[in-house]
């Protein structure tokens, strides 16, 4: 009501994208600064950003290395850096014991547990614990990917390897977390438990910050609220506009509240599948079963993903579809959920590893169903955006009704540290906000 | 929560007593603690009123200060109790052990250490203030302390930040001791409350435990803040020492001299011990309650921790170079505390679960541990796994449990009453469980004898498994990088930085309150 | 935004519950006390009916166990004191030091002082008001860059259709064209830390001056925006009794308080479930049932944020069959599933009791819990 949203960016995405990133590697090439921050917004092309500055890099002679915070991460580098730069000498850094994945055999990536092997290699890439290990190495560049999933620990045990840095990542997500009590750490500028970018920022206030203004995962459903209700300060829009992106299903063959919700998000990009209102534990039974047996049906159903890279469409099938939840429990039960559907291949994982991730379809379980009281942890703003976020055509929410009435009579007492910036929007108002969307797609389910 | 945990709660509440929440005690318990009442005056940023402290119960000591506002006072109270601390605490020094270590020198291990107990989690607030405002205090020049007082304050900081490590027991607050042990028919914010919490667990004979808590409340806190209605109560008293003071020194009878500020003192005195006393008594009957429970299996290993902490601060406390602690820690070490924090707690989950039968059935309720009879096995199994050359042992292990464990195929477990084996889920259906056993066996082309479980033997398999990390090497603080703010200054250099770590006089040195 | 009123049948409503109680008026503390439990409806009518708490929990038996100690009265009141005097010397450093603002230009003005009645009368709270509001008018017009600052001015503020008086300890400063809100609190903070609790109450009374004083300005034609969400509180550095001033961003309190006053001006449809006629203002021996009729949703932070948490808490321990379970906090609760009665929940995991429908997931849940329990305890629990 009061917040000033600035509008999202008007004109041609691929020319905002590209004025963008031209802004991004003049301010690399310019070396005018120690460091160059760039805030991407969900599927933002930060990893096409990633390749093109080490493509760059690697072209004016410059060795650099890549930090990346998961394996997984590691290897959808090297695979892009090894389709763009086919001829680039690219080392991969790993623990005893990996592979390359086939994706990578017979490319320009050699693989080795040791930096010194890869000494005559323009690019080496590794996970941020095992650069921890290298020793008596040292680069003029590095991009930290990931950068605000990034623990500002971990940062201190990389930052002695390089002289200057490119970090990406998105502010939007959850913070990294501490399995301890971390507040004594939270009046130091330095504070171990905040994420790499807050600490740099703080230490080092002239760092220029880049925006990336096109989300290309987002479709034109979906970019816009994400971008009112998460990032109100740097808005971002899709990259493909209304109609450019489409799902197709076969015809419904049981005709009940799945097939209702499948039909309605094939056509608007969002469903939400509301079950009658009840406490109950984390581990919902009912909203398991109904969050499996959705996921189940999008797949029975012989779904078709058109867009403006497939576009003569491709089968939705079950690489392309993902299932967000919030907690270890829930997700072990949604698992063995689909074990007796026989969707074992559906990808079913908490928010903090989703993080990062693309899927065609997701279906979610809301954080604050069934809940008898909200808790930081089930408001928690990042959550509710990473869960909102992996969707490149539409994104289908399982939750109890009530939602609306839990977060009305949730008491607002947070705790305030001194020198730590107010995250923001808080969770009540982006919770508030995706609920009235989801609101305009709802199929009630009766068990 | 767990619902075997608010289980507790609800059973406590409809029987008016307290419950177990834990079948063995999970903190080291001295034989001789150090037990510390501690309250401070409202309003100020820490000002110390008084403390009941000692190791025997039938004897506290009383340390008050008559008016906490006057700092001569108070320093003078810190140096009485760093007399009654200090000889205390380093007691422990000087028996130790020879502990050799893996590509590291052998060090000197203290035999035992000192336990401090308080009440609430607020006299580990107080120790950590205590020590901040006094291990920089100077022992010369003109604002010149007693000797014990910043040695105090070092020890008083050393205890807090160790308090702060999980599964650490050198500074223990009752309250935490516990709940940990028992659940309460009332909730967690009022078992803050150590009265209440006390009268729970061991009410009165004759008496239920939540009559006798309803009873206990509104009476005197057990600190360090005081109630309210004590301070109005505090008010004439003090007052009538400010005069006191005042007129004998104007006076100049000298038979006089002394006695009107020594009544008036007493009268504070007599205020402070009849509000602290019956805290006192909780406190040892709270060492009575927990010294019943059998210890869990790891505490020992726990406490060696503690005392190889309490050795190396000793020894470093004796090195004429060494300084206090800083007032913040650097960017270095900040980020060392906690990861180190956060190793202590991996190992501290995992260890009680495995002490613990109560805590083991939450997680087996969550699904993530089942227990069971084992009913049947293949110990000759051999297989050869792929990109292997060589069929390895791999014997099979087929349980009957009543447990529900979520485990998909391939989920990789760790055995409570075998810490040695290692398996893996082959087939998990409603009330069978088969799984293949891939270590513990020993290296050779046979398991090694007694390593493959018999039949009819009944075991708990998790799936939290704590992994062990090591300590990162950390840069050494001259090479703090830009990212971090750069190598700090060095100490000295800049006395108003936030690393700096000289001694020096705080403003409040030469301040007082009126 | 605030001043929509309620409607002359509610205020009839509100008047009849309070008959003749004495009334409170709200000030920052008790607004800011609006974020703790908005899902109480008793909560919600009391604090409509602006009824003075404390005395309603004297004449319920169940006097509110608050207090402030005298010893921290005194210091609060010496380090105001000292932070404000001459003619705010040390506030202008400290402004200059975190706004930097100009410290030697600008004048204060105490609104508190001087007036038609002399020098040293101490005027009406509208009078107050009237000139607060001038002030505030004289120093938006004037330099940009000048650090005014109004000392104990007095802002209004609609709550549930009743005008409250806000009374900052602190001022509102003018710098750069934006005023700021002071908060001063005697409190430490020590190498750069301060205690949380603390902090996040002073940071949500600054967030109900902001919000009254962008009414004002909203009111006097000034842009709202004007009035700045970043505050300055200052506090006591160390263990010394020197000022330190801090910038905190109260943005997220700002939203919370305006959502808990737009709450509270819909308190009509609590009243739609009240009998008619209800009053709480009757014999002693009748106030409990008469406040019965208001159900509340007691927990127990409520014991730290509502004079009649006492009352609610034995009420809460004393319905259904073994208490609400709620008494035993959030995370028991939520553990259960939403079964709301201790006696239920327990016969449930005994197997005593037949789940009703919709229960079957949390009673078996609870039989496992139990059987668990049982088996770990040896069998005797």
């Amino acid at each position: 009501m009061t917040t000033a949203h600035t509008r999202a960016p008007q004109g041609d995405p691929a020319a905002l994208a590209a004025a963008a990133t031209a802004a991004v590697l003049a301010d690399l090439g310019s070396g005018a600064h120690r460091g160059v921050v760039v805030d991407s917004p969900p599927g933002a092309g930060k990893s096409t950003l990633v390749v093109r500055a080490a493509g760059e890099l690697a072209a004016s002679g410059e060795r650099l290395m890549i930090v990346a915070q998961t394996n997984n991460q590691v290897d959808d580098l090297l695979v892009r850096l090894a389709e763009e730069h086919p001829h680039l000498p690219v080392g991969r850094l790993s623990a005893t014991g990996y592979r390359l994945p086939p994706a990578l055999v017979g490319t320009s990536v050699s693989n080795a547990e040791k930096a010194e092997a890869l000494d005559a290699c323009a690019v080496v890439v590794a996970t941020a614990a095992k650069w921890a290990l290298v020793q008596d190495r040292r680069w003029p560049w590095a991009i930290v990917d990931e950068a605000y999933q990034m623990r500002s620990d971990a940062l201190l045990l990389v930052a002695r390897l390089f002289d200057r840095a490119l970090f990406v990542g998105d502010p939007g997500q959850l913070d990294p977390f501490a399995t301890v009590d971390t507040s004594r750490w939270h009046s130091l500028s330095y504070d171990p438990s905040q994420s790499a970018v807050v600490v740099l920022r703080r230490h080092n206030p002239d760092l220029p910050v880049h925006r990336l203004p096109v989300s290309w995962r987002l479709p034109a459903s979906a970019a816009p609220l994400v971008s009112d209700a998460f990032y109100p300060f740097t808005p971002f829009r899709s990259g493909t506009g209304p109609g450019e992106r489409s799902l197709r299903f076969e015809a419904a063959r049981e005709h009940d509240a799945y097939d209702t919700v499948v039909d309605v998000a094939a056509g608007s990009g969002w469903g939400l599948l509301e079950l009658p209102a009840r406490f109950t534990g984390a581990a919902d039974e009912e909203a398991v079963r109904a969050v499996a047996t959705l996921a189940a049906r999008l797949l029975a159903r012989g779904g078709t993903a058109v867009g403006e890279r497939t576009p003569a469409g491709v089968p939705l099938d079950a690489s392309r579809i993902a299932i967000g939840v919030s907690h270890r429990e829930q997700r072990a039960r949604v698992e063995s959920a689909l074990r007796d559907l026989g969707a074992t291949e559906i990808v079913v994982d908490t928010a903090n590893r989703l993080q990062g991730r693309e899927f065609d379809v997701t279906v979610v379980l809301h954080p604050l169903s069934g809940r008898r009281d909200a808790t930081e942890f089930h408001l928690e703003t990042g959550r509710l955006c990473v869960l909102a976020s992996r969707h490149r055509h539409a994104c289908l929410v399982v939750a109890r009704a009530g939602i609306p009435e839990l977060l009305d009579a949730h008491p607002t007492a947070n705790p305030v540290h001194l020198g730590v910036p107010v995250s923001f929007p808080d969770g009540w108002e982006a919770n508030q906000a995706v609920l009235a969307e989801l609101g305009r797609h709802r199929v009630s389910l009766t068990p | 929560m767990s619902t075997i945990a608010a289980l507790g709660r609800l059973r406590a509440a409809a029987t008016g007593y307290a419950q177990p929440a834990a079948t063995v005690r999970h903190r080291h318990l001295s034989a001789r603690p150090m037990v510390l009442v501690p309250y401070v005056l409202a309003g100020e940023a820490f000002a110390p009123l008084a403390v009941l402290v000692g190791t025997d119960r039938d004897r506290p000591h009383l340390l008050a200060v008559p008016q906490p506002r006057d700092r001569d006072r108070r320093f003078a109270h810190a140096a009485e109790l760093a007399g009654r601390l200090l000889p205390h605490l380093g007691a422990f020094a000087a028996e130790t052990e020879t502990i050799e270590r893996r590509g590291d020198d052998p060090y000197e291990r203290s035999l035992d250490a000192p336990q401090v107990l308080v009440p609430t989690a607020g006299g580990i607030e107080y120790l950590r203030l205590l020590g901040r405002s006094t291990r920089f205090r100077r022992t010369d020049g003109e604002f010149a302390v007693p000797a014990g007082v910043p040695l105090l304050g070092r020890w008083s900081t050393w205890l807090a930040d160790r308090a702060g490590v999980p599964g650490s027991s050198v500074l223990l607050a009752m309250t935490d001791l516990l709940t940990q042990a028992w659940a309460t028919g009332q909730s967690a914010m009022e078992d803050g409350d150590l009265a209440s919490l006390l009268a729970w667990i061991d009410p009165p004979a004759g008496r239920r435990g939540d009559e006798a808590a309803r009873e206990a409340e509104g009476g005197p806190t057990a600190g360090p803040a005081t109630d309210p209605a004590f301070d109005e109560r505090l008010v004439p008293l003090i007052t009538a020492f400010d005069e006191a003071v005042a007129a004998e020194r104007e006076s100049d009878e000298d038979a006089a001299r002394g006695e009107r500020e020594r009544r008036a003192e007493q009268a504070i005195r007599d205020a402070l011990a009849a509000e602290l006393m019956p805290t006192w008594d909780r406190m040892w009957r709270g060492v009575d309650l927990l010294s019943a429970l059998p210890a869990g299996a790891s505490v020992a290993g726990r406490w060696e921790a503690d005392r190889a902490s309490y050795s190396f601060f000793a020894a470093d406390l004796a090195d004429p170079e060494s300084r206090p602690q800083p007032r913040v820690p650097g960017a270095i070490s900040a980020a060392a505390q906690l990861a180190g924090r956060e190793r202590a707690q991996a190992r501290l989950d995992a260890e009680q679960v495995r002490d613990d039968p109560l805590l083991m059935a939450a997680v087996r309720l969550a699904g993530e541990a089942f227990r069971g009879e084992l009913i049947a096995v293949d110990a000759e199994r051999m297989v050869t796994e792929p990109g292997k050359k060589t069929a390895r042992p791999r014997p099979l292990l087929v349980f009957r449990t009543e447990d529900e464990p979520l485990f998909g195929p391939g989920t990789e477990l760790a055995c409570v009453e075998r810490p040695d084996a290692k398996a893996r889920v082959l087939v998990n259906e409603p009330g069978r469980m088969e799984l293949e056993l891939f270590g513990g066996m020993g290296g050779g082309k046979a398991p090694k004898p007694g390593s493959v479980p018999e039949r009819g033997e009944v075991l708990c398999w998790t799936s939290l498994i704590a992994e062990f990390r090591r300590s990162p090497d950390w840069p050494a603080v001259e090479d703090t990088p830009w990212t971090h703010g750069g190598p700090p200054p060095e100490p000295g250099s800049e006395p108003d930085s936030a690393t700096a770590t000289g001694p020096e006089p705080d403003d409040d040195a030469l301040e007082e309150w009126s | 935004m605030g001043t929509t009123g309620t409607t002359g049948a509610i205020a009839g409503r509100l008047e009849q519950l309070r008959g003749e109680l004495p009334t409170r008026n709200h000030n920052a503390r008790t607004v800011a006390a609006l974020a703790a439990n908005p899902g109480c409806a008793r909560r919600g009518v009391l604090d409509a009916a602006g009824i003075e708490k404390t005395v309603l929990a004297e004449r319920l038996g169940f006097p509110a166990r608050y207090g402030r100690s005298p010893f921290a009265i005194g210091r609060g009141n010496v380090f105001e004191a000292r932070v404000k005097a001459d003619d705010g010397r040390e506030l202008r450093r400290l402004l200059a030091e975190v706004l930097g603002a100009d410290p030697d230009d600008g004048a204060l003005v105490d609104v508190d002082r001087g007036g038609p009645t002399g020098p040293t009368a101490r005027p009406g709270r509208e009078e107050r008001v009237a000139r607060t509001r001038e002030a505030l008018l004289r120093a938006a017009s004037g330099d940009p860059d000048a650090c005014a600052i109004l000392d104990h001015p007095l802002l209004p503020l609609d709550v549930a259709g009743r005008r409250a008086y806000l009374e900052p300890d602190a001022m509102a400063c003018r710098v750069a064209g934006r005023l700021h809100v002071v908060e001063i609190k005697s409190f430490a903070i020590i190498d750069g830390s301060a205690d949380p609790g603390k902090l996040a109450s002073a940071t949500r009374q600054a967030a109900v001056y902001v919000h009254a004083l962008r009414g004002l300005a909203e009111e006097l034609g000034l842009d709202p925006e004007s009035v700045s969400t970043d505050i300055v509180l200052v506090c006591a550095q160390d263990f010394a009794n020197r000022p330190i001033a801090v910038v905190l961003d109260v943005r997220r309190e700002l939203a919370t308080t305006r959502r808990r006053l737009a709450r509270l001006s819909g308190v009509e449809e609590l009243f739609a479930e009240l009998p008619e006629g209800l009053t709480f203002d009757v014999a002693e021996e009748r106030v409990g049932a008469a406040v019965a009729r208001v159900p509340a949703a007691y927990l127990p932070d409520c014991l730290s944020a509502c004079e009649l948490a006492l009352f609610c808490r034995d009420e809460a321990r004393a319905c259904g069959t073994g208490g609400d379970v709620g008494t035993l906090g959030t995370s028991v609760r939520g553990a259960l599933g939403g079964i709301d009665d201790i006696g239920t929940a327990l016969a449930l995991a005994d197997g005593t009791r037949a789940p009703e429908p919709g229960q079957e997931d949390v009673a078996r849940l609870l039989r496992r819990a139990q059987a668990l329990r049982h088996e770990a305890l040896g069998g005797v629990g």
